[in-house]
């Protein structure tokens, strides 16, 4: 009984070719490997996520939190075509990225987890992820939302991104935005890099452990004053507020 | 006038700070006091730009002197927008030479990251010509690069050059645990790999990304001193041996030569001539390399290189560390960062921890001069000091 009831709550994937991985240079001259997670890998990927989610700066708390249920979706089947890809320095996880496929013709992006700054990581791995769902995929366009201002200064701002407000992301429900082929192919020659084929040592080193983030964001000092309140912009009132908070759960 | 010394110095980190910024001020001024071993001052002096339009408060130096109780001591905000550090040390410098003030805190404090960096730029591009410049869309760094574009076209500085000086100063920031950027970045990195375009791209043609400084939050401070107390402090002495301010167009267009930092050359002259010596006399140096051409061309003006020849000083690596003429080991601006207000104190809390030999993996061997250019405008207000240990 229990074995049909799984057949119906577990979607059936359809068959889509992998992502081909591919790697490049950044910044500081590390090498950066960008590859196809599989489920398996999925616990890893949890115990690196988790502790993200009590990061309450630039959104990585709501990211986080996001990323972990949808990673964990899919490791119990209950996401659908969903697919996720790992940015590693060194075998150590610098970002995840994941997405699905609403259709043959439309793809849905979900999340980009950068856990390396200042890098651009994070942008690397979402081209990455635009790069599979138009030249591997097929697709004719991406769902893309963005969930933070960061997000939005490098997908909405940089790819140029169509308004389709009229249709609701499956983040939020939240109205949509799209990154066609059209936008992808001006987009190509200056935010979609990458060499391939990687070099076997680089690819076995990245296959053999998706090893912990060395220098992964941190909560800010100060929760209350580092929240940005335009018309107290010294973040007093906050404290204030705090510290009465704290009064009455000592009452309490 | 007096002799005037330095014998405190305090920072906090640069990088987004994440408390109000009266308390930015406090905890460098708390670190600056601490190493003086005073509890008093007569008058405080607090370097800001931006406090009434970015963080929402006016009358910053009477929160200041209030947070660190040290009422009733006269304070006085000065503001001289990215000059405003080392404007408010000349003027502490003349409250002490002139026998008015015994001690003074200098302090200089920003706190940018409150806002975006659209708002950021906005607000920092303030300072250009209301009606020729601002609102015909100027920002920093577009001035910046029709600056570098002039600078290529007639003395043979390129791309590399402007690179090597973000490499040098980002990676001495690696050194320096207050800095804003501790992320190493290489040549093949930023320029020479397949990836290089997409990883430093233009942000106004031909600066890039890793030719800008980051915006920062910060505060530094200086408690300056008469030779009395100075002597009675027990600490190194650090003379203050010439400052010089010098001012050009405000409207850059209107400057005959664009290349030429007048302001830059005639400040660096006047603090020469104060102090009695000349560039060659100086060991080491903070320049305000907001953007990487300004430290080439401000090696220039203020002496250290001929005119033309700073890119090949640093093709030489004259101005590393461990160099002829070391500059900006810090990591500058562009390392450390640069939280406008608090960048000029901040140079010379540099220049302080060299002269005392305290400044370790990144100190400069036998330094007992320096020297540091903060830079204000594009070029339209600037202030040279040089310093010297006399002990």
């Amino acid at each position: 009984m229990a074995v049909d009831l799984e057949k119906i709550l577990r979607p059936v994937d359809h068959p889509y070719p992998p992502y081909p991985a591919k790697y490049m240079t950044l910044a500081s001259g590390e090498t950066l490997v960008i590859r196809q997670a599989t489920r398996d890998e999925v616990p890893t990927l949890l115990k690196h996520v988790a502790p993200l989610v009590f990061v309450e700066r630039d959104y990585y708390d709501l990211v986080a939190a996001r990323v972990y249920a949808e990673l964990l979706g899919w490791y119990h089947h209950r996401m659908q075509d969903e697919y996720v890809l790992v940015a590693q320095i060194d075998g150590e996880l610098a970002a995840i990225v994941n997405g699905r496929s609403v259709s043959p013709k439309r793809g849905m992006s979900l999340h980009t987890l950068a856990m390396r700054r200042g890098l651009r990581v994070g942008a690397h791995a979402f081209a990455a992820k635009m790069e599979y769902h138009i030249d591997i995929l097929g697709q004719d366009e991406v769902l893309v939302v963005a969930e933070s201002p960061i997000g939005f200064r490098r997908w909405m701002i940089e790819y140029q991104l169509e308004e389709v407000f009229d249709t609701a992301h499956e983040l939020g429900g939240v109205p949509s935005y799209s990154l066609t082929r059209e936008l992808f192919d001006r987009a190509r020659n200056s935010l979609v890099v990458g060499r391939r084929p990687v070099p076997e040592d680089l690819l076995a080193k990245a296959h053999e452990a998706i090893l912990p983030p060395s220098d992964p964001p941190t909560p800010p000092a100060d929760l209350l004053a580092a929240t940005r309140a335009k018309y107290d912009a010294t973040g007093s009132a906050l404290i204030l507020q705090r510290w009465a908070q704290d009064r009455s759960a000592e009452d309490a | 006038m007096r002799d005037v010394y330095i014998i405190g110095i305090g920072i906090t980190t640069f990088t987004r700070l994440e408390y109000p910024l009266s308390e930015i001020a406090a905890y460098a001024s708390m670190g600056a006091l601490k190493d003086a071993g005073v509890t008093d001052v007569d008058y405080v002096l607090v370097a800001n730009m931006g406090s009434a339009r970015i963080n929402n408060q006016s009358a910053l130096a009477s929160a200041v002197v209030d947070t660190l109780s040290l009422t009733p001591a006269g304070a006085v905000r000065i503001e001289n927008g990215p000059a405003s550090g080392a404007s408010a040390i000349k003027e502490g410098f003349m409250a002490v030479a002139s026998g008015m003030h015994d001690t003074v805190l200098v302090v200089g404090a920003e706190r940018m990251r409150e806002v975006n960096n659209l708002e950021a730029t906005d607000f920092v591009a303030t300072l250009t010509h209301p009606m020729a410049e601002y609102i015909y869309g100027v920002t920093l760094p577009g001035h910046a690069a029709m600056f570098t574009r002039l600078y290529m076209e007639k003395y043979g500085v390129t791309e590399r050059h402007l690179a090597m000086v973000g490499v040098k100063n980002q990676n001495n920031a690696m050194l320096n645990k207050d800095a804003h950027l501790h992320q190493k970045i290489t040549m093949d990195g930023i320029l020479d790999s397949p990836e290089a375009f997409t990883n430093n791209p233009w942000v106004a043609e031909p600066i890039r990304f890793f030719d800008c400084c980051p915006v920062s939050d910060g505060g530094a401070a200086l408690i300056l001193a008469s030779k009395e107390v100075a002597e009675a402090s027990g600490k190194p002495m650090i003379r203050i041996t010439g400052i010089g301010q010098a001012t050009d167009t405000l409207a850059v267009h209107e400057r005959p030569e664009p290349t030429d930092l007048m302001a830059v050359r005639i400040a660096a002259q006047r603090a020469y001539e104060m102090a009695g010596i000349t560039a060659a006399d100086i060991d080491v140096a903070e320049l305000h390399d907001a953007f990487t051409i300004l430290e080439i061309a401000e090696s220039e003006e203020v002496g250290f290189f001929e005119k033309g020849t700073g890119h090949l000083a640093l093709e030489r690596g004259e101005t590393a560390i461990d160099g002829k003429m070391p500059i900006n080991p810090s990591g500058g601006l562009k390392g450390k960062g640069h939280p406008v207000g608090a960048t000029g104190v901040a140079q010379v809390h540099e220049i302080v921890v060299q002269l005392r030999g305290d400044a370790g993996e990144r100190q400069v061997k036998d330094a007992r001069t320096g020297l540091a250019c903060n830079f204000g405008g594009f070029g339209n207000n600037v202030v040279v000091s040089t310093y010297a240990r006399e002990d």
